[in-house]
């Protein structure tokens, strides 16, 4: 197979300030005709870079140095701007991450789409349309008729992302770049929305670069790989030769951290139960003025759960499923409309504020965004010290308590005078794990502790979840949209589906014999599942 | 704070602004200095043209007052109502947006409710109203402009604390068992205050226009030495001798710009996300 | 027509506002030394006996306690009725509606004007970021935001009026000329153009700001990217996809600043003797006429609540994710 793309010794300039010279250096890579090559690396390799300087749309300060970037016998990287314009969308399409914002929200979809043939071609308006309609009848978007007249804001993600990969191919492009694009939807959509992919590309020919940071997804849709590290191309071959025999040991550092998909042995826990949800639901009203115009969302609906003490409940949900909400009615961020949540004896709603507040030390909670969880304006070793002080510890022991606990998470206890922003994420995770476990908590509610990270500093997390568990005797819950870091850590599990809990049980048998038809769908979509199947038991619950 | 100071120092229009700025100061500060007696009294003949007589350098006005001295000390009127003023205003406005912006429900409709009807009411207006009811000393002047101005700021706060109080790092305080008062003052407002703090410098400078066109309609105290006052006192001798209003309002026009254009500097130096724009 | 109902529920919730104004106005106002009656004697030279005091006040509904005059004071809105001048020996409405048409025109060119002119020096500084364009529309804009409206006026009527003699100095037209037909109108026309400029500049200068910044905030945003992948050239992404974006927070000010510039046009009117409704608040204040003061706050209240929902009709429109909300 001939190169369609081919890139080479592209060397990309970062303006002066940045932590490194080159967003790319001597990057050399090729794309062929009818393929899927993966470009795969954390953030900050350059994999997004790479994107866009081959279609020159590089953010201002950052220009190509040095390099070819040869599209059908023309070097992009010294074509006219003129020239750009006439390749882009027609030879080389792409589709963006956040399908929230690639969309003009103030114009219908049809339009959008429609535009493309308006750029491009000189077709009558009917005609553009009738193609609109069709590429949204091959992208299988409900109802396409309607869809043409919708606005962005009244598609679902999964759906907006159709609608982008329609545009994109509206030309019938050579080449589709993909950045990213799966990355902000469901677990169960971007298993469609790679299907579709890979469909489209079958059925056209089209060759696609797919930028990603998950080897699951890799393991899924790829037939080549290309690793990228800091701007440099590490390593690259066909898909299963990389996954099975990686050669560099980032590579193969990368491939570890894909978390396994099997449950491992059961660990023991106590039988009496820590924390007890009782029928417990949640109601939001939006609106509403003069009783118009309400609307009613039913976030959580009636749900019963029992953590036993020392045990980790993993509660698994997509958005919108209402698993955070269920997070912040137990840490009573939210007040129930229904139901009781009992922790040991204790009914958290027969409490008056204040002794709400003195309870408040036996549950702590860590949050999903390292950098909105802590105060920017504080230093981290105040933040650890905080909850103490609150509680009426003196300042100095409350300082001396954090630099212990610095120090139990895995931090420099030097480093309590810095502020948040001199930390990197998995960093401030782990402050955020100290703070929560500085008033001695006995349940600890961790929602989407995760997600944000890099897939290696994720392992490292968890590890330290799990490690802290078996020390502390912690009871843990774990909220989280991704059943490979429930599989890893949690001994009980709930899959949640718009407000209601619809399976539970030990996380063994509802992850080899799911009984509810959601779960069976949620444990199929998760990509590169054979590949994780393969690599058999987690090790991390056995610490 | 180093490189806060350099970040400011970047903008030549910020460096501009507060050499401005100290430039009101300074005659602001020597005022009594240079013309020691009272501004308002008679010194010399009327209406003499700037540069006719090196006594009075820019001349006099129709009352034979030298125009020098009431620019002096008026620049002493406008910076105590730009700084009394924007502070009332503001001091309001954060009160009213905080408590709004963090308890949201009804106490938010209830207190938006009432900055709403502020809004409503054209702010000048309001300001007639209250100089007609309560005199025009230059004390009530300047705390009804106060008064006048807080709906904007309350807003901005509010809008701040609504994004805020959401914020994982609030919702942390809360689950440490943290009172709201503590959450809303040491937590919440250091994080809200610097965009609420560069548009003080909106504040102040509304304020100074607010009171010169209070004077100008002869509304405000006429005992002072405010630069409205001098404006509206040349109106009757514009069509010949139109420097008695040109000149006053020459420094009107460049103590606001020094403010906004501190404000500006301000505001790229807080956010260095922006800057370049 | 989801558009309108929103646009009729924005209008109801206006209603506690106007009620909170009126009220609090209204008792502001009984604070003030001297009542209608004491104006009014004063204005008559003074005097009178106590049984033409007691009378008058009786006549104007003053003898009764404060709860019940406001009481009496709002039923009497509800009927449109807004009491009597002493000072003008008129209806205040009658006064009032003489004086509306010169504001409502003032109000409405300044507002035309600064809203094109902000959006045409908005766009052109944004496009031209940092460039010399840009430079010279930035400092234009915050000259002018320093530029205290009445004196400009003054030295625009020094110069345009007095010196250059193109433009008249103050009315609304010519007196005693007898124009009619287009000569009227140009004639009209020509009294307004310095009034225009004098209030309208200052919100120009607030409207090339924001529009310059709103510009380049949308600039920024994930779809502009998706236009220029799709192979648009510059001049048709910003026609076609950020202009509109743009406009939003613009359009949103309009709302907001409705009640400054209804304020401005107070000393604007002052400055340039046009017969508009700021100049009738002036003329109350200074004669302590308080039943046409009331009345001035209670229709200029009305008249910023009815360019809010103008707002609010055009936002919705140019925002098709408003108009979905609550339907």
């Amino acid at each position: 197979m001939s190169a369609i793309l081919s890139i080479e010794g592209l060397t990309v300039g970062l303006p002066k300030g940045a932590d490194r010279p080159h967003a790319l250096s001597r990057v050399t890579l090729e794309l062929r005709a009818g393929e899927i090559l993966c470009v795969v690396g954390e953030s900050g390799s350059g994999k997004s870079m790479t994107a866009s300087a081959i279609l020159r749309l590089l953010p201002p300060n950052v220009a190509i140095e040095a390099g070819r970037i040869l599209f059908e016998g023309k070097d992009l990287a010294a074509a006219t701007e003129a020239e750009m314009r006439a390749i882009r969308g027609a030879g080389i399409a792409m589709i963006f991450q956040e399908p929230m914002t690639a969309l003009n929200p103030l114009r219908t979809i049809g339009d959008q789409i429609g535009e493309m043939f308006r750029i491009h071609t000189d077709l009558g308006r009917a005609e553009t349309d009738k193609r609109a309609l069709a590429l949204l009848e091959d992208v299988h978007i409900p109802d396409p008729k309607l869809a043409m007249r919708a606005y962005p804001h009244e598609l679902s993600g999964g759906q907006r992302q159709r609608a982008m990969i329609a545009m994109a191919l509206a030309l019938s492009p050579r080449v589709l770049i993909a950045d990213e694009p799966t990355t902000a939807l469901d677990v169960t959509t971007q298993a469609q929305i790679l299907a579709l992919i890979r469909d489209l590309q079958r059925r056209l020919g089209t060759a696609v670069l797919f930028i990603t940071h998950d080897f699951g997804v890799v393991a899924e849709i790829a037939d080549r790989v290309a690793v990228m590290q800091h701007g440099i191309l590490v390593e690259q071959g066909e898909a299963a030769e990389v996954l099975q025999r990686p050669q560099h040991a980032y590579t193969q550092a990368l491939i570890a951290a894909v978390p396994p998909l099997t449950a491992p042995p059961p660990r023991a826990f106590s039988s009496e139960a820590i924390l007890r949800l009782e029928g417990v639901s949640k109601t939001y009203r939006n609106g509403g003025f003069f009783g118009r115009g309400k609307r009613v969302t039913r976030a959580v609906r009636d749900v019963s759960l029992v953590l036993p003490r020392g045990g980790t409940l993993g509660i698994v949900g997509e958005s919108g499923s209402g698993k955070s909400t269920l997070a912040r009615c137990i840490m009573h961020l939210v007040k129930p409309d229904a139901g009781v949540i009992r922790l040991g004896d204790t009914d958290l709603a027969s409490l008056s504020p204040a002794q709400l507040r003195a309870s408040a030390k036996r549950i702590q909670m860590v949050f999903q965004d390292p950098y909105g969880s802590l105060n920017p304006r504080r230093r981290a070793g105040e933040l650890v010290a905080q909850g103490p002080m609150v509680h009426g510890m003196a300042r100095g022991p409350a300082m001396a308590r954090a630099r212990e606990l610095f120090a139990l998470v895995g931090l420099d206890p030097a480093a309590i005078d810095r502020f948040p922003h001199e930390f990197s994420g998995g960093q401030r995770q782990r402050i955020g794990i100290a703070r929560a476990l500085a008033l001695d908590p006995e349940v600890l509610v961790a929602d989407e502790p995760v997600s944000a990270l890099d897939v290696s500093v994720q392992a490292q997390v968890l590890k330290l979840l799990a490690e802290l568990r078996a020390r502390l005797g912690l009871s843990i819950v774990l909220i989280t949209h991704d059943l490979r870091v429930a599989v890893q850590v949690c001994d009980l599990v709930a899959v949640m589906k718009d407000g209601e809990v619809v399976e539970h049980g030990p996380i063994g048998r509802v992850f080899e014999a799911p009984e509810h038809e959601y779960t069976r769908s949620l444990l199929a979509s998760v990509p590169g599942r054979d590949f994780a199947l393969a690599k058999g038991a987690a090790p991390l619950s056995r610490v | 704070m180093k490189r806060f100071l350099r970040d400011y120092a970047r903008s030549p229009a910020a460096v501009v602004g507060l050499l401005l700025l100290i430039l009101v100061i300074g005659m602001a500060g020597t005022a009594d200095w240079f013309f020691p007696r009272d501004p308002l009294a008679l010194a010399g003949r009327p209406l003499q043209w700037p540069g006719a007589n090196p006594r009075f350098w820019l001349g006099t006005d129709n009352s034979g007052r030298d125009i020098a001295a009431q620019i002096f000390h008026g620049a002493r009127i406008a910076l105590l109502i730009g700084l009394v003023a924007t502070s009332i205003a503001v001091g309001i406005g954060i009160g009213i947006g905080a408590v709004a912006g963090y308890y949201g429900g009804i106490v938010d409709d209830v207190l938006m409710r009432v900055t709403e009807a502020f809004q409503t009411l054209p702010n000048f207006l309001l300001l007639l109203v209250l100089v007609s009811v309560f005199g025009s000393e230059m004390s009530t002047v300047v705390v009804a402009i106060g008064v006048v101005s807080w709906p904007a700021p309350a807003r901005l706060t509010r809008a701040e604390f609504l994004s805020l109080r959401s914020r994982e790092f609030v919702e942390a305080c809360r689950t440490l068992g943290m009172r709201d008062r503590q959450i809303i003052f040491r937590e919440i407002l250091p994080n809200a205050l610097p965009p609420v703090i560069v548009y003080a410098s909106v504040v102040m400078a509304v304020a100074i226009l607010l009171e010169s066109a209070l004077a100008f309609l002869r509304l405000s105290d006429p005992n002072v030495a405010s630069w409205g006052n001098l404006i509206g006192l040349g109106r009757d001798v514009l069509r010949v001798q139109w420097y008695v209003s040109a000149i006053p309002g020459v420094a009107i026009l460049l103590t606001v710009l020094a403010v906004s254009l501190v404000g500006q500097g301000l505001n790229d130096a807080l956010n260095p996300r922006l800057k370049g724009r | 027509m989801r558009i309108l109902s929103l646009a009729g529920r924005r209008l109801a919730a206006s209603l506690p506002s106007l009620l909170i104004i009126l009220i609090g106005v209204f008792l502001l106002l009984q604070l003030a030394p001297g009542d209608t009656v004491d104006a009014l004697l004063a204005q008559m030279g003074g005097g009178g006996d106590a049984a033409t005091t007691a009378e008058l006040r009786r006549f104007y509904g003053l003898d009764v306690s404060v709860p019940v005059q406001l009481g009496n004071y709002l039923w009497r809105l509800v009927r449109l009725d807004l009491g009597f001048s002493a000072i003008y020996g008129k209806p205040v409405s009658t006064v009032i509606l003489e004086r509306l048409p010169a504001t409502l025109l003032l109000m409405s060119a300044s507002l035309s004007f600064a809203f094109f002119f902000g959006l045409l020096f908005g766009v052109i500084a944004a496009r031209r970021v940092n460039g010399w364009q840009d430079s010279v529309i930035s400092t234009l804009g915050l000259l002018f935001y320093a530029t205290p409206s009445f004196w400009f006026g003054l030295m625009a009527i020094v110069l345009f009026s007095v010196h250059l003699q193109w433009l008249p100095a103050g009315g609304m037209e010519s007196i005693g000329e007898g124009f009619t037909g287009f000569t009227r109108v140009m004639d009209i026309a020509s009294h307004f153009v310095l009034p225009t400029l004098t209030l309208g500049l200052i919100f120009l200068a607030i409207y090339l700001r924001i529009m310059r910044a709103s510009m380049l905030e949308v600039l920024t945003l994930d779809f502009v990217r998706t236009a220029r992948a799709k192979g648009l050239d510059e001049t048709r992404i910003i026609t076609r996809h950020v202009l509109r974006n743009a406009m939003l927070p613009m359009v949103t000010l309009i709302g907001l600043q409705a009640g400054t510039m209804l304020g401005g046009s107070v000393v604007v009117e002052s400055v340039f003797s046009l017969p508009g409704l700021g100049r009738l608040a002036y003329e109350a204040v200074v004669q302590r006429d308080l039943n046409t003061l009331l009345g001035i706050v209670f229709i200029s209240a009305l008249l910023v609540i009815a360019v809010n929902f103008l707002v609010d009709l055009l936002y919705a429109r140019l925002d098709p994710r408003i108009a979905r909300e609550g339907s």
